[in-house]
């Protein structure tokens, strides 16, 4: 007879000018009480200055299995990264 | 009683408010309806500890005798504790807990907003602090009011038995001891009557979102105030002090 | 290479298994297992020592033991969760426990009696705990590992507040010494029971290790609290209950007595003094929860619907 509270998954940004950051989950029975909980289960210890809260339904989670297809081409796109380009040293500030 | 005298007093009662209602939801701790809110509920808890331990150093100070926050929170008798009868009424359910919660927390709001402007700045500090706190068990307990009021039979029947029940210990949050009037002639604290249409407002409205009545033409109680308590303190003292009273004197 | 051998493969090159990943049914099982009889074991932990929050003698104990606990309370909330993304839900998992059919720590069927109990406590059991879940902060379940890391950092206080307890106790009188002594007494050996069995007794230990589940053995573990522990007892000035404990200069390690394990398996099969007191504890909160629960459920639901309606 019992209906268990859904689980949320819970981001909290620590200080201003971080993103928010996957902290943990929890249950709660709607989103203002999921808010108070992340607040009293992961901000015990100043942790946040900002909650999100999102049901964890709600996750559309890439496939493990398809890792290696999504993810590994971006590894050889070392034109991507600005060590990849040659300068002398007496150029600066560049 | 001069000033100094009078703060005296108002700060115990102050922090012993905060002392046994901060006792009494600690015992929740581990028995919770659920792990989240046994969690949330002894933060509350915290808080109210945390708040008894200014008001009570604050006290000491006051005083000026040498005694500590420990000393008055352990080492006083029973007619000593300036407690309003409802913080010291049992947890009994979740409904309970959350209706004394809610009385207290709305009177608790605020007067803590009056207390801010105290000509007295160590009471004006310690509310401006305690005031966050304050503010959030207001949405706290006024949520778990409209929640539960609203949410089943059987969990509205509860609210509206443990608010009926506990209601005639809501009057004397806002009845003026002789204490609090003189403080509020000397700016010191507010005038409760000014405190009593918001407070009566308040608890109206969320009464009614939670589809509960206001119980009406309950005789109401007083003296914890001015330390005539219910049964339940007796008990209450008993367990919190035993090991002060057990062996006296010593560092723990 | 097989699924199985990859997976393996991955594992020894210290690559941690998150939830998606594929997983031998056995792992997966043997992870539930264990993180639920943490989580247990920190949700029934709360339980002794909650017995002292009304009686604590200052205020400033009051408010420590008070944190403690509840952060006991918000391990276990970090473990359910990290049980959930193996696929059993928390429910599950607690009717488990309260059917009987879950295992959670031993130490905790052993009564807190005084005030020094909750000294020996923070000092001994959380010690203890510490030390096995520092070893777990690399086990290979990532979600598993990340809560210990977390863990970790929080239970740094409770050891020390354990232990401050006892020292303010072992500089007072000959009576709060005496009580410290007499907490020491009861709490050293189920301390060290808390490592669980010899390694040659236990049943999972092999296959554990390799799948990095358990990082340490149990005698290991054990070893490493005895060693550090005992030195924190000499200056407290009491006396570890035990004739034979004895430093041993050749291993380096000290050299201590045999435990009654007949004692360990009699509580682990529910003849400690608290067995039934505990789990009588939790069913009831769970049970007098269920109409709370049950109600905050009702009214998401009505606000979600009139806001539905609110919308159409
Ligand atoms: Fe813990
Ligand atoms: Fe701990």
């Amino acid at each position: 007879m019992s209906k268990d509270w859904p689980l949320w998954e819970v981001f909290i940004r620590s200080k201003n000018g971080l993103s928010h950051k996957h902290a943990g989950s929890l249950h709660a029975a709607d989103a203002e009480m999921a808010i108070e909980n992340a607040r009293d289960v992961y901000t015990r210890r100043n942790e946040g200055v900002s909650i999100w809260v999102v049901e964890s339904r709600h996750i559309t989670a890439s496939n493990p299995e398809e890792a290696e297809s999504l993810f590994d081409p971006a590894k050889d796109k070392v034109y991507r990264h600005p060590t990849f380009y040659d300068l002398p040293d007496e150029v600066t500030h560049i | 009683m001069n000033h100094q005298e009078s703060l005296y007093h108002f700060a115990l009662q102050m922090g012993d408010n905060a002392l046994i209602l901060g006792q009494r939801l600690s015992e929740w701790c581990g028995h919770g309806p659920v792990l989240e809110q046994d969690i949330a509920i002894t933060n509350i808890a915290l808080d109210h500890v945390g708040q008894a331990r200014s008001w009570l150093q604050y006290a000491a100070e006051l005083e000026g005798k040498g005694r500590t926050e420990d000393d008055l929170a352990f080492l006083r008798p029973e007619f000593e504790y300036r407690n309003v009868l409802l913080v010291e009424q049992p947890n009994t359910d979740w409904a309970y807990t959350i209706v004394r919660s809610f009385l207290f927390d709305t009177f608790n709001y605020f007067h803590h907003v009056e207390l801010t402007q105290s000509t007295d700045p160590g009471v004006a500090a310690i509310a401006e602090k305690s005031l966050k706190e304050i503010t959030y068990h207001l949405r706290y307990s006024s949520e778990w009011m409209i929640r539960l009021g609203d949410g089943t039979e059987l969990s509205h029947d509860k609210m509206q038995q443990a608010l009926d029940d506990l209601w005639m210990f809501s009057g004397e949050l806002t009845a003026m001891t002789s204490l609090e009037t003189s403080l509020a002639a000397a700016g010191l604290a507010p005038d409760l009557s000014g405190i009593k249409p918001l407070y009566d407002g308040r608890i109206a409205a969320v009464i009614q979102e939670a589809t509960l009545e206001v119980p009406s033409g309950a005789y109401m109680q007083t003296g914890g105030k001015e330390g005539r308590h219910t049964e339940y303190m007796g008990f209450i003292l008993a367990e919190m002090q035993s090991l002060q009273r057990q062996m006296p004197g010593l560092k723990w | 290479m097989n699924l199985e051998q990859q997976f393996q493969a991955r594992i020894d090159q210290e690559i941690k298994v998150e939830p998606r990943d594929w997983m031998p049914e056995e792992y997966r099982q043997m992870n539930i297992r264990q993180i639920a009889q943490h989580a247990h074991s920190e949700i029934v932990g709360m339980l002794p020592e909650g017995n002292w929050i009304t009686r604590a003698p200052s205020l400033r104990r009051k408010v420590a033991l008070l944190a403690k606990v509840q952060d006991e309370g918000g391990h276990g909330l970090y473990l359910y969760s990290a049980a959930e993304t193996l696929g059993i839900s928390r429910e599950e998992l607690i009717d488990q426990l309260h059917e009987g059919k879950a295992k959670y720590s031993s130490i905790f069927n052993y009564p807190a009696l005084t005030w020094a109990d909750i000294g020996a406590i923070g000092w001994l059991v959380d010690g203890a705990a510490i030390m096995n879940q520092v070893s777990l902060t690399r086990t290979s379940y990532g979600p598993y590992a990340r809560a210990m890391v977390r863990i970790c950092k929080e239970e740094s206080f409770h050891q020390r507040q354990g232990y401050e307890i006892l020292l303010t106790l072992c500089r007072g009188t000959q009576e709060q010494k005496a009580m410290a002594q007499d907490s020491l007494n009861r709490w050293w050996w189920p301390a060290l029971m808390m490592f669980g069995p010899n390694d040659d007794q236990s049943t999972h230990t092999e296959k554990s290790m390799n799948w990095k589940l358990k990082r340490k053995k149990n005698d290991e573990l054990r070893q490493q609290f005895v060693d550090v522990t005992v030195p924190q007892a000499e200056y407290l000035g009491i006396t570890v209950p035990d004739p034979d404990l004895k430093w041993n200069e050749e291993r380096g390690h000290y050299d201590f007595g045999e435990i009654n394990w007949d004692e360990f398996w009699q509580v682990v099969k529910g003849n400690g003094p608290c067995n039934k007191k505990r789990m009588n504890d939790r069913i009831k909160a769970h049970e007098e929860g269920a109409w709370v629960r049950e109600a905050a459920m009702a009214y998401a639901e009505k606000r979600q619907q009139r806001k539905l309606q609110q919308a159409s």
